[in-house]
């Protein structure tokens, strides 16, 4: 139970998706103008890692890796298909990317409108494959990995809410105009990553 | 026969490297980097850039996987119905993606252990998917080639950059070899570069540099 605890609090303040592995970047800065459409996009995330990291986990350990086909009997006990890792994980997640869009669009229209392009492509956010590779090469069990998936969401919104809110106040600054958009945003965003930093160390 | 005609057709098409081929590899370096301009591909750009040697290879790794898939998307194009056009992206894409991993463990293993999930991680490369869409579904084979090769480069020069800077200011080396060392200087290596807040501070300051050069302007 403490290691649970441990890990969720680690994934999501140490080792936060975007300010430790800048996992997740391109929807990160794209959507981050607005903690509305921030927030929303940021639950999404949640939804999606907390489901795919656990199926992913499965596939991984009762599918891919060698000696777990042994069940179907002795010829299978050697095969190994971790190279198909890739190109499963990746049609989990866009299945599960897919569904979450079927969710969204039913229950909030206005939210769907507002998320646009940005939510199909969930699908290839970075952080989301990333939480499953990462889940695998840190050999997490099943709820280490659940815990690890949400834990990973949640310090994804967290940083996506932070950063629109700042974003939305520095709209009144008079920012140099070369730097203005883009650069900016990427050093307030090495800045927020220095604060980030000093949970180094944190530990249950 | 035969021969001669084909020879002829290919006589009176556009040559290979016509200037608007040439313009589909310089585009990106500069006006159109797929970094500091499409904003597409920073996730890795910035995790894989502490030391010049794994920067290198990611950048190689990104050439070949988004030109290779880009000249087969687009010699698909007219099969794939549009609305699973993405799932059928996605699977060539992580065809290629296999392959350069088995590849960079066979032959640089080190550096793929030091890449970690980053190779993985080029199948939802933003760079990748984002020619696929933009570019080889409405495009001809050989000009989507050259197009991945351009922002693989694009993307490689950006890398190369930030890894040049934060390995010299932060470990003080060149490709692992320490020159100021070699010099006889002490440098004391600066921590701030080696952390992720260093890099995205320098790709801040290098757009902030290339904008002011080139003029491009943001509201």
């Amino acid at each position: 139970m403490e290691n649970l605890i441990n890990i969720g609090i680690r994934s999501i303040f140490i080792d936060n998706m975007i300010f430790a592995y800048f996992l997740g970047m391109c929807s990160f800065l794209a959507v981050s103008k607005k903690v509305k459409t921030a927030f929303g996009l940021g639950v999404a995330v949640i939804f999606v890692l907390g489901i795919t990291t656990p199926i992913n986990w499965l596939i991984q350990y009762k599918l891919l890796t060698p000696g777990s086909l042994a069940f179907l009997g002795e010829d299978f006990a050697s095969v190994d298909l971790g190279f198909l890792q890739f190109i499963v994980f990746i049609a989990v997640i866009a299945a599960m990317v897919q569904l979450t869009e079927m969710a969204v669009e039913r229950f909030s229209p206005a939210l769907y409108g507002a998320l646009g392009i940005f939510l199909p492509l969930i699908a290839v956010n970075c952080a989301i494959l990333g939480g499953a590779l990462f889940m695998v090469n840190r050999s997490y069990t099943l709820p280490e990995a659940t815990v690890y998936g949400v834990g990973s969401g949640i310090g994804w919104m967290l940083a996506i809410v932070a950063l629109a809110g700042v974003r939305e106040k520095m709209s009144y600054s008079n920012v140099p105009a070369p730097l203005r958009g883009l650069g900016i945003t990427f050093i307030l965003v090495g800045l927020m990553s220095l604060g980030f930093l000093s949970f180094l160390g944190f530990a249950l | 026969m035969s021969a001669e005609t084909a020879v002829q057709e290919v006589k009176k098409s556009e040559p290979l490297f016509s200037k608007k081929n040439r313009k589909l590899i310089t585009n990106p370096l500069d006006i159109d980097n797929p970094i500091t301009v499409q904003v597409l591909g920073i996730c890795s750009a910035l995790a894989v850039t502490t030391q010049m040697k794994p920067a290198f290879i990611m950048a190689l790794s990104l050439t070949v996987v988004t030109a290779s898939s880009n000249a087969a998307i687009s010699a698909l194009r007219n099969t794939i119905p549009s609305r699973i056009r993405i799932i059928v992206q996605l699977a060539v894409v992580s065809l290629w993606v296999t392959l350069v991993s088995e590849l960079l463990k066979a032959y640089v293993y080190d550096v793929s252990k030091q890449l970690s999930v980053f190779v993985g991680l080029i199948i939802t490369n933003c760079i990748v998917m984002g020619r696929l869409e933009a570019y080889a579904m409405g495009n001809k084979p050989w000009p989507s080639f050259l197009d991945g090769i351009g922002n693989g480069l694009g993307y490689g020069m950006i890398l190369m950059i930030i890894a040049f800077f934060r390995e010299i200011l932060g470990s003080g080396a060149i490709f692992g070899f320490k020159i100021f060392e070699a010099a006889g200087i002490h440098y004391q290596g600066n921590g701030l570069m080696l952390l992720p807040a260093g890099a995205c501070i320098l790709v801040g300051l290098i757009i902030w540099v290339q904008r002011s050069i080139n003029g491009y302007r943001e509201h």
